[in-house]
């Protein structure tokens, strides 16, 4: 029986009463008083040398409150990067220095090179046009093979090379892959790649500085999944401010997809403008901007090969990418090619032995950093490409080779590091089998057969680490923060709690589905308890919310606290009650004697904790307010089985899918509808990965998708109705909730069963390509048909 | 977008006055002059706004049969008041854009613009019609002349669009995945003395006839008759979208459907 609340309930989502009326508080409906506007003159040239800026006219004119140019931050900090991976040699990367405006050189398209702080923004723009700047125009390096050839023109001039990292993975095992491949019996090589995103969420970055003289407290509202982090990257690294003087507030946020985890150029500048304007600042970028400032996604460039033995068992993985950085260290761009990626290449097969080799460039580009998945969706998509590659040349079906290789015991140690808790594969592929009616498949081609089209279908299966991480792991791995959450719960006087929560919330529901775990715990109404998060001056320290981190890390910091809350307020009850603390049990809202008909109810037990005139006080303190800081053993690793059919006209090139089937195996589910919705977002941006989205440079380095105009997004249109089940459960078993996290597994599972289903549509035509690139548009399917 | 003035006249005489004002612009509908303003990449002093203008809109027929469409009325319009005289005009107006678009776009914004990948251009050129403005009579074939560029001299509005009725038509569109507008789409209208057939977005020069297309449609109108018809693709758009051989290949494509659609 499905709940009505609490755990397992499809509670309806509290903030979208807000978000859907027009009465969200976004950082753009935020205004200080006495704000004034900034406008950043950006860069038109991909690579070049700043031979002056000259913003003499520029001052002078109306509205005018000051101008800054590079050589007002020459003292200040470099924009950090928060992750630093060692290379097959055992060096550490080459990590650059990324001004808060532009000194010396512009490298990439939207670079700021001045910023015009005025009295209105459209002063500061007319301001900015009078800044007369002088760039000699080097030529763009934006070829990532290019990029690293000997003599090949340098990014970054005080780097020996445009090569961030060479990262061999595991390096150890490179001879005995090496030697596999020279046994095996079959191998299956695959060029492919993974196409640049822009992750456009539905709200622009915004950013509003301010400071106060009185105090000395530096204030910065953002447009940031993770306010603690940019206090501690933007506080200590950049501008050099304490914790104790500096809060970050990020209020209601209009979606993230990863874009904003990180620490920008425009946060540090509008913060530092506000103490030297002696007036709050603030920065709201218009979408023309966001294409050429946002962290891109994803751009990476694979070889990837498959060693098989006579009896089709997988014996060796070898993959060779090339990962776009672009032209500065994003906060986590590092990180996101290695370690979110090669350590999950074993996907859902016990392939004994992997070897990942990952090259790391600088381009003349916007920055590449995590993007819905990270990692995950790249190394997903030529994995299961890949084994879809091999089941044809082999000649068997893609599903039964996978079925073969799917790894069966848990927990299983990957050769790639990681050890994966708990799954099913065979649950979620038997699961999807039925789903996607394979055997009315035939009818169905047949159908479109007589319309003149083609009908394809591809599966795949996908593995993620979510919930990152363990912070002892991390560190290892080169991340420069701990990776725990942490959580306050406060319960009020008459008897409702306020939660603050170190997760961020930009869309994900957690002021419903945190607030169910909370309330069915104790045993009260969902409404009597409350979600804060957002503001780092009234929540505890925390890490943000990316990964598919929250319920799992922050959802079990809640617990814990949550737990110390009914440990105390179980001694008052049994204070209150006159037993033994553990003959107190307590129950849908009440505490009661075990065995008898004395009890007290949760608000008369609160209310002693702030009234404490009948009160252990000589045992416990008053109040009830409890803190706990979670950090996990493992990540989880959350898999399943999708499956695509599409349309084809072979005319045209259009594609359409007509039945897309997702099951999934996420754990323990709080609340399914908001888990549905999640993989419901996240198919559709595999979608558009897959089919439209496609983020283009030319040779200069000039954006030619810049625009709406030519960066198609995925439009319900596009879309077919999803058929999703997550009944396939084998919950975490390192925390306490068991639960696994599912905000990214759409956008990681869908793009391979898209490709594959094309092929698969094209083959019944008579094609025998057997590889298209993303976007898979019109024009290239008719391209590969006609080739 | 730079400061500019407003001016709100209420007849075309007052409006051409108006467009006498140093640097000064019309604006219709502002489905692509708006953007333009917002990029900066316009500067003018005073926009004249031609949407208080009662003459220039409505949908009428006059007495020689010709559907008569205000410069000034909307796709939205259109698209329900053209529908019982000309379903296949209707039919492109209701798929333009989206529905916030068709209800501020005008034809006579469109027509004036020629965007090269505009859906109007094609059923203007396609039907024969002929482009009225405030001081003369522009046919069609005369009228658009290359990407962005018509007959019409500074400050004419275009204040009528007039349209014969074919006998069928079908406007036949290939979007394109990002702006949806056409990467290729076919006007077919086939008259008792002949057939016309107009494609836009496809060329660098814009909107055009394909006459092969016409003449072999002429004969024999039939989706066969043009199954082998190739265009020609030396002069058609590349771009990140497609290739000017795709292109040429989607005229063939949508050409035939269009005859399809109307032969049933």
């Amino acid at each position: 029986m499905p709940k009505d609340s609490g755990i397992g309930a499809s509670s309806k989502r509290r903030e979208d009463i807000r978000f859907l009326t027009g009465e969200g508080n976004y950082t753009d409906d935020i205004n200080v008083n006495g704000q004034a506007y900034v406008y950043f003159l950006r860069s038109d040239v991909a690579h070049g040398t700043l031979n002056s800026v000259d913003t003499t006219a520029a001052e002078g004119m109306d509205g005018v409150v000051k101008i800054f140019t590079g050589a007002d931050f020459e003292q200040v900090g470099s924009v950090p990067c928060g992750w630093q991976v060692t290379d097959k040699h055992g060096e550490v990367m080459q990590e650059p220095r990324h001004p808060v405006l532009a000194h010396g050189k512009v490298r990439h398209v939207g670079e700021p090179i001045a910023a015009v702080v005025a009295e209105t923004l459209e002063q500061a723009r007319d301001a900015a046009e009078a800044i007369e700047v002088d760039i000699s125009e080097l030529p763009a390096v934006i070829d990532m093979k290019d990029a690293v050839k000997d003599g090949a023109t340098k990014v970054h001039d005080d780097l020996t090379s445009n090569l961030c990292y060479d990262w061999g993975f595991v390096e150890e095992n490179k001879g005995a892959v090496d030697q596999a491949f020279k046994e095996a019996a079959h191998v299956t090589t695959l060029e492919l790649v993974n196409n640049r995103l822009v992750a456009n969420p539905m709200e622009p970055r915004v950013a509003v500085g301010d400071f106060s003289r009185g105090t000395g407290e530096h204030t910065l509202f953002t447009t940031s999944q993770n306010p603690h982090v940019i206090r501690l990257l933007m506080g200590a690294f950049v501008l050099g401010i304490p914790e104790h003087k500096l809060r970050v507030v990020a209020p209601d946020v209009g979606g993230g997809f990863g874009t904003k985890i990180f620490h920008y150029q425009e946060e540090a500048f509008v913060t530092f403008a506000a103490k030297a304007c002696n007036r709050a600042v603030k920065w709201t970028s218009s979408r023309s901007e966001a294409f050429m400032s946002d962290a891109h996604g994803r751009d990476h460039v694979t070889k990837i090969e498959l060693a098989l033995d006579k009896d089709n068992n997988f014996t060796a993985l070898r993959t060779d990418t090339y990962a776009n950085m672009g032209a500065y260290l994003s906060t986590f761009a590092p990180s996101v090619p290695t370690w979110l990626h090669g350590t999950l290449m074993a996907g859902n097969y016990k392939t004994p032995l992997i070897y990942v080799n990952v090259k790391a460039v600088f381009t003349n580009t916007v920055p590449v950093d995590a993007y819905r998945g990270a990692g995950r969706p790249e190394a997903t998509y030529q994995l299961e490409r890949l084994v879809d590659k091999a089941a044809h040349e082999l000649g068997v079906d893609p599903i039964k080779l996978r079925r073969q290789n799917f790894i069966t015991e848990f927990p299983y140690a990957t050769p790639v590091a990681v050890e994966y808790d708990t799954g099913d594969y065979i649950a979620t592929m038997d699961k999807l089998e039925e789903m996607a009616d394979i055997a009315g498949f035939a009818a169905r081609r047949k159908e479109s057969e007589a319309k003149g089209k083609l009908r394809g279908f591809g599966v795949n299966c996908y593995i993620e680490a979510c919930g990152i991480a363990p912070s002892n792991l991390v560190g290892q791995l080169g991340a420069r923060a701990g990776l725990f959450e942490s959580c306050t719960v406060r319960v009020n006087a008459t008897g409702g709690l306020v939660v603050m929560t170190g997760s961020h919330s930009h869309g994900q529901g957690h002021e419903t589905s945190f607030a169910q775990v909370v309330a069915d715990m104790i045993g009260i109404p969902e409404d009597m308890v409350e979600i804060v998060h957002g503001d780092t001056a009234n929540t505890p320290m925390g890490m943000g919310t990316y990964g598919s981190r929250s319920l799992a890390v922050g959802g079990s910091a809640m617990v814990r606290a949550t737990e110390k809350i009914i440990a105390k307020a179980t001694k008052i009850a049994s204070h209150l009650l006159e037993a033994s603390e553990s003959d107190v049990e307590l129950k849908d809202g009440a505490f009661t004697v075990a065995g008898t008909d004395k009890s007290v109810a949760w608000g008369d037990v609160t209310l002693a904790a702030y009234v404490p005139h009948n009160y252990p006080l000589e045992e416990i303190e008053p109040g009830l307010e409890e803190t706990a800081f979670y950090d996990p053993s493992n990540f989880t690793y959350p898999s399943g089985a999708y499956a695509c059919e599409v349309e084809l006209d072979p005319e045209t090139g259009v594609v359409t899918i007509e039945r897309f089937s997702a099951a999934d195996d996420f754990g323990n589910i709080v609340n399914p509808m908001i888990v549905t919705g999640q993989v419901h977002g996240g198919l559709a941006q595999g979608i558009g990965q897959a089919l439209l989205e496609n983020c283009s440079y030319d040779s200069d380095g000039q954006l030619l998708s810049a625009s709406y105009m030519d960066y198609a997004m995925p439009r319900a249109s596009d879309l077919p109705m999803f058929d999703v089940d997550h009944s396939c459960q084998t919950p975490c078993t390192h925390n306490p909730l068991g639960v696994k996290g599912c905000g990214e597994a759409g956008a990681i599972g869908s793009p391979p069963s898209v490709v594959n289903a094309v092929l698969d549509a094209m083959r019944s035509g008579g094609s025998t390509v057997d590889h298209i690139d993303m976007p898979v548009t019109p024009h290239r399917v008719w391209e590969a048909m006609n080739r | 977008m730079y400061n500019f003035d407003v001016e709100v006249p209420a007849t075309v005489a007052e409006a051409v006055e108006a467009l006498g004002r140093d640097e000064a612009q019309p604006i219709s509908g502002g489905q692509t002059l708006i953007p333009t303003l917002k990029a900066r990449l316009a500067a003018p002093s005073v926009l004249v706004s031609l949407n208080a203008i009662a003459e220039l809109k409505g949908v009428r027929k006059d007495d020689a049969g010709l559907l008569c469409i205000g410069g000034g009325t909307t796709h939205a319009q259109v698209a329900k008041d053209a529908e019982a005289d000309y379903p296949a005009l209707a039919s492109l107006a209701a798929r333009i854009g989206d529905p916030a678009v068709r209800n501020r776009g005008t034809i006579g914004g469109s027509v004036a613009n020629n965007d090269p990948s505009a859906c109007y251009p094609a059923a203007v050129l396609g039907s024969g019609g002929t482009v009225v403005t405030n001081n003369r009579e522009i046919a069609a074939d005369d009228y658009f002349i290359g990407m962005f560029e018509t007959a019409l001299d500074e400050g004419e509005i275009v204040t009528e669009v007039r349209f014969p009725v074919p006998e069928a038509a079908h406007y036949e569109k290939h979007i394109q995945p990002a702006s949806r507008f056409p990467l290729v789409a076919v006007f077919v209208a086939k008259f008792a003395d002949g057939v016309r057939v107009a494609v836009t977005g496809a060329s660098e020069n814009g909107v055009f006839r394909w006459t092969e297309a016409e003449e072999a449609l002429s004969g024999n109108f039939s989706a066969d008759a043009v199954a082998g018809l190739k265009a020609d693709g030396s002069q058609m758009i590349s771009d990140l979208h497609g290739s000017g051989e795709y292109r040429a290949h989607l005229v063939g494509v949508m050409t035939k459907r269009a005859v399809a659609a109307i032969t049933g």
